[in-house]
């Protein structure tokens, strides 16, 4: 078992290029491509202010990708729970700064770059997640007492993200857990009670939640109600979708992002204005690029020999699943304006280092798919 | 350990397929909702989103000009800065005015009335709060304007008046739009936008308005605008070329304000065209134009004088005298007289137990029509009109055109009234007696004419007969609006002769009652017949105690009347005018129509008539 385990994990860098996915890389690069041509529109046919920053953002991210993809698993499964206690610190500092400061922060300002701790949480949190579950039994898994840490692994930070408030990420944190425990063979009848739990307590969160989430909440289920208040973004995004028909209005004459009816079309709103311009075919062509690079991730867990790469490559792929669906979801009028990127293409440095980040660690466990983590 | 491992193996796969199921699911979900929203609901998010980017923002159309005769601009559109506010811009519409009036004067009622307005209008709708801005009110509300939200300053245009006072009545002026104004007209909802309010502003304003354009233009979120996309120009207003000769007409108006309260009429007797048509007191069409307050307005409105009523066509007096000629010629066409039947005027005449007096107590002997009317003998009148009747002396009254309106060019014209048996007993429920018909036919009791309708009467007798109508605008643009011939009425042009004759008489005789007011230049000379129209009966108990006219209270006297032509050798200008409660026709409104009669046929504006469009069209070039 020793002698496997160096036998795997001795590539050298080179080798180490050359087993890694380069198709995966190519679709997200490819993403990333669509992203900056949408910035490149939303400025009007400027690089400035977004297109150009995102590009050398992303030069930065696919650096880190690849030093994060190099790194041996095993050390990313050994730091998996220090990265989790950092990650856990570095939101309490935000919480503080966020008390003492002006209203709610969700960032850390370090100087060079604005730091956003609970998009490095995702990734900590199912990090964390997998690292628990690598060795787990059988017997394990059926114990109730087994299952309180990853429970409170998963609420200790959404309960100090929602204090933020930032219901958007906390909902992504739990969904990302639970996949995680899901995958890991928790028994099934919890899932189920856990869901039954969920929906008879939203009304105790309808009480919790604040007044510019509730009012989110009823636009999204009556957008006409206010349709130049809260629900306006929404109609405005439809009306920009819907006008772009099949083949778009062309690249640069979205007229409803150009003439800024559109809200946020930088970030949130970029697939709106990327779908109007270039029609059905330019978002179903997104659509399919994000369905491939999830269809990697299955394919790289299915191909790991262990557990804690399957988990943490299934929970990565279901975080950037959640982003994708709740951003188009949103910005389609299906869910309530929850405020989440499109990874990849959404303006916005922390999103894009995170989801490089956690790509790399996809990668990762990818090249290093034989590896054998316990020693 | 391995069995443990390939169970866990066997529910991660199981489950991540689920998982992956799931998701695909959600995935085709979006694929589909986008799907929906592109094809299906495609068009109707097409046209909201053309909706959205699209304003279109009307553009007002130039308002046609009016020219006199000979070209001359009585309503012209001056650069008009205006400033308007988007009270949904506003915090404080208060605030924000007191604000804007440190800047640019604005006089209190204009707040006031802003404020009234805001309440009303929809609230994204531009209130015009000042306009007529001076360039340094410009400038320096240009250098202010990024501090007042929802403030803008419009370059527009602004009706003005030269002639002021003088064409006040016939031109008429323009004001904003009232509920009662609007039409399907969407240019009527501009802010500002005005219509014609009274005259020729007002029955010509379909021409004059001209049509609005449109400019359709990008706006961003906010509203604000980005660029134009396309316009449609606006199309100016027909410019509409009035019969009026502006100078003659100021003149009269001049002369009129001799008087307290007097209107005249100058026309061409044989075209209908009028060349002045005046009345005093005036008031100055510009006041409203820029918004006239309140108080200027009430004072104006409750003048006793009544200076917004153009008297040449709404006042209705007993025309007097001056309509000794239709009961002439309703004797003499009926043949109830002929030229040398003769009556004698012992100063009164009996009528059953009813005593009428003539206006000369001491009469004037024997009497013919035609020095009847010269002297203007009542006597013979009254005895004429036993026989004649009523009812053919309204008829031939109808006939040369009093009792009637004539789609005149200004709405504001008034039938005046030639009472009948039928219109008596249709109206009190009695029946006409005889004694009325003989004050008829001095132009007293029921009948009411308009000066307007004294001159069409009066062309009418010395133009040889023809039923002329007047008009004021001839034409619209190039296209000419009146006509060139007139229908001959079936009189007998002799009968016509001994009119003339016996008007020619009444001035250039030295019996007749106008002699003094005769014109002397032997090209000149005047025909006419004076008038004095009682408003109030002196009765016995009154001569009794010597009360005379100049002893009554103003609103009592008589009016002065005097209806003319010139000149007598081949009549062209006829000339009516009524001075209220002026006294005697002779003495004061016969020197009046004098004084108008030369100075038309000095100016003799018919002269120009030829020249009419092609005049000006070289002005507008």
């Amino acid at each position: 078992m020793f002698q496997d385990m160096r036998l795997n994990t001795d590539q050298n860098l080179f080798q180490k290029f050359f087993s890694m996915s380069w198709g995966l890389l190519f679709l997200i690069t490819l993403m990333a491509c669509i992203g900056f041509v949408a910035l490149y529109s939303a400025a009007d046919g400027n690089l400035d202010p977004w297109a150009s920053r995102q590009m050398s953002r992303f030069a930065v991210g696919i650096i880190a990708l690849l030093i994060v993809a190099a790194i041996n698993i095993k050390w990313w499964f050994r730091l998996s729970y220090p990265i989790y206690i950092l990650g856990f610190i570095l939101l309490i500092i935000v919480e503080i700064m966020g008390f003492t400061g002006m209203g709610a922060q969700r960032w850390i300002n370090l100087g060079f770059i604005q730091l956003q701790p609970s998009e490095f949480m995702k990734i900590a949190v199912v990090m964390a997640l997998a690292r628990y579950f690598h060795a787990a039994s059988e017997q394990d898994l059926c114990a109730l007492k087994f299952l309180i840490p990853p429970f409170l692994l998963i609420a200790l930070p959404v309960g100090l993200v929602l204090l933020q408030p930032d219901l958007g990420t906390s909902l992504m944190i739990v969904m990302a857990g639970i996949t995680v425990i899901f995958l890991a063979g928790a028994p099934l009848w919890l899932f189920f009670l856990g869901g039954g739990t969920a929906l008879a307590s939203l009304p105790v969160a309808w009480y919790f939640m604040h007044d510019y989430q509730k009012k989110r909440v009823m636009t999204f289920l009556n957008p006409e109600s206010d349709p130049l208040g809260s629900g306006y973004h929404i109609t405005q995004s439809k009306i920009a979708l819907g006008s772009g028909g099949i083949e778009g209005k062309g690249f640069l004459e979205g007229t409803q992002s150009r003439l800024n009816f559109l809200p946020e079309k930088q970030t949130d709103f970029i697939f709106t204005l990327w779908a109007e311009e270039w029609g059905l075919f330019g978002g179903l062509f997104l659509l399919g690029v994000a369905t491939l690079i999830l269809a990697y991730g299955f394919w790289i867990a299915a191909k790991c020999r262990h557990n804690f790469g399957r988990l943490l490559v299934m929970g990565l792929t279901t975080n950037f699943f959640l982003y994708v669906f709740i951003n188009i979801a949103m910005v389609m009028g299906l869910i309530p304006v929850v405020g989440a990127p499109l990874p990849l293409v959404s303006y916005g440095g922390t999103s894009m280092l995170a989801v490089l980040i956690a790509f790399g660690l996809i990668l990762s466990s990818q090249i290093h798919r034989d590896s054998k983590l316990l020693s | 350990m391995l069995n443990n491992e390939e169970k866990r193996m066997k529910t991660f796969s199981r489950r991540a397929f689920v998982l992956g199921v799931a998701q695909a699911a959600l995935i085709s979900g979006l694929g589909l909702r986008l799907a929906w929203l592109q094809l299906a609901e495609g068009s109707k998010y097409k046209m909201l989103a053309e909706k959205n980017r699209i304003n279109t923002k009307m553009l007002a159309p130039s308002r046609g000009k009016i020219v006199d005769r000979f070209g001359v601009p009585l309503a012209v559109n001056n650069q008009n800065f205006r400033v308007l506010l988007v009270p949904e811009q506003v915090d404080d519409i208060e605030i924000s005015l007191k604000e804007l009036s440190k800047i640019v004067p604005i006089p209190d009622y204009k707040i006031e009335a802003v404020i009234e307005k805001a309440k009303k209008s929809p609230s994204f709708l531009p209130i015009e709060v000042t306009d007529g801005l001076s360039w340094d009110d410009v400038s320096k509300l240009e250098v202010n304007i990024i501090d007042l939200a929802g403030v803008s300053i419009e370059e527009g245009e602004k009706r003005h008046y030269p002639f002021n006072n003088a064409t006040g009545h016939v031109v008429g002026y323009v004001g904003s739009v009232s509920q009662a104004d609007m039409t399907d007209d969407p240019v009527l909802k501009m802010p500002g936008f005005k219509i014609g309010k009274t005259g020729i502003e007002k029955s010509f304003d379909q021409m004059l308005r001209g049509k609005a354009g449109d400019s359709q233009f990008e706006v961003n979120v906010r509203g604000r605008e980005v660029r134009e996309l396309n316009q449609n120009k606006s199309a100016a207003g027909e410019r509409i070329s009035l019969s009026i000769d502006a100078e003659l007409q100021r003149f009269c108006q001049q002369r009129l304000s001799l008087y307290k309260s007097a209107s005249a009429v100058i026309m061409d007797a044989h075209t209908g065209a009028i060349y002045a048509l005046a009345s005093y007191p005036a008031f100055d069409p510009n006041l409203f134009v820029g918004g006239i307050s309140h108080g200027e307005y009430q004072e104006l409105l409750h003048n006793p004088l009544y200076p917004f009523n153009n008297k040449a066509v709404t006042g209705q007096y007993p025309p007097g005298s001056t309509f000794k000629m239709i009961t002439a010629m309703a004797a003499l066409e009926g043949g109830f007289t002929n030229s040398s039947k003769r009556v004698k005027c012992e100063g009164r005449f009996e009528y059953g137990n009813d005593r009428f007096h003539c206006w000369k107590l001491s009469g004037h002997g024997s009497m013919n029509v035609v020095s009847a009317l010269m002297r203007s003998c009542d006597t013979y009148f009254y005895e004429l009109s036993v026989e004649v009747g009523i009812d053919n002396i309204s008829k031939m009254a109808e006939k040369f055109g009093l009792g009637q309106k004539y789609n005149f060019d200004l709405p504001e014209e008034r039938a005046g009234l030639m009472p009948t048996k039928a219109w008596k007993e249709k109206k009190y429920g009695k029946f006409w007696r005889p004694g009325e018909t003989i004050v008829s036919s001095i132009g007293q009791g029921f009948l009411l004419a308009t000066p307007l309708q004294l001159g069409v009467m009066t062309s009418r007798l010395v133009n040889g007969g023809y039923a002329v109508k007047p008009w004021l605008a001839g034409y619209e643009g190039s296209k000419k609006l009146f006509p060139d011939t007139w229908p001959k009425m079936d009189v007998k042009d002799s009968n016509l002769s001994l009119m003339k004759r016996g008007m020619v008489d009444a001035v250039n005789n030295e019996d007749g009652t106008a002699f003094k007011a005769r014109i002397e230049e032997p090209d000149m000379l005047m025909g006419g017949k004076t008038g004095t129209a009682q408003v109030k009966r002196i009765n016995r108990a009154d001569y009794a105690q010597g009360i005379m006219n100049e002893d009554l209270e103003w609103k009592f006297r008589h009016h002065a009347l005097f209806v003319g032509y010139a000149p007598i050798a081949n009549p062209r200008y006829v000339c009516s005018v009524v001075v209220e409660h002026g006294g005697g026709g002779s003495a004061v409104a016969a020197p009046l129509a004098k004084d108008l009669l030369i100075e038309t046929q000095k100016r003799n504006p018919a002269a120009a008539d030829i020249k009419f469009s092609q005049a000006m069209n070289e002005k507008a070039a």
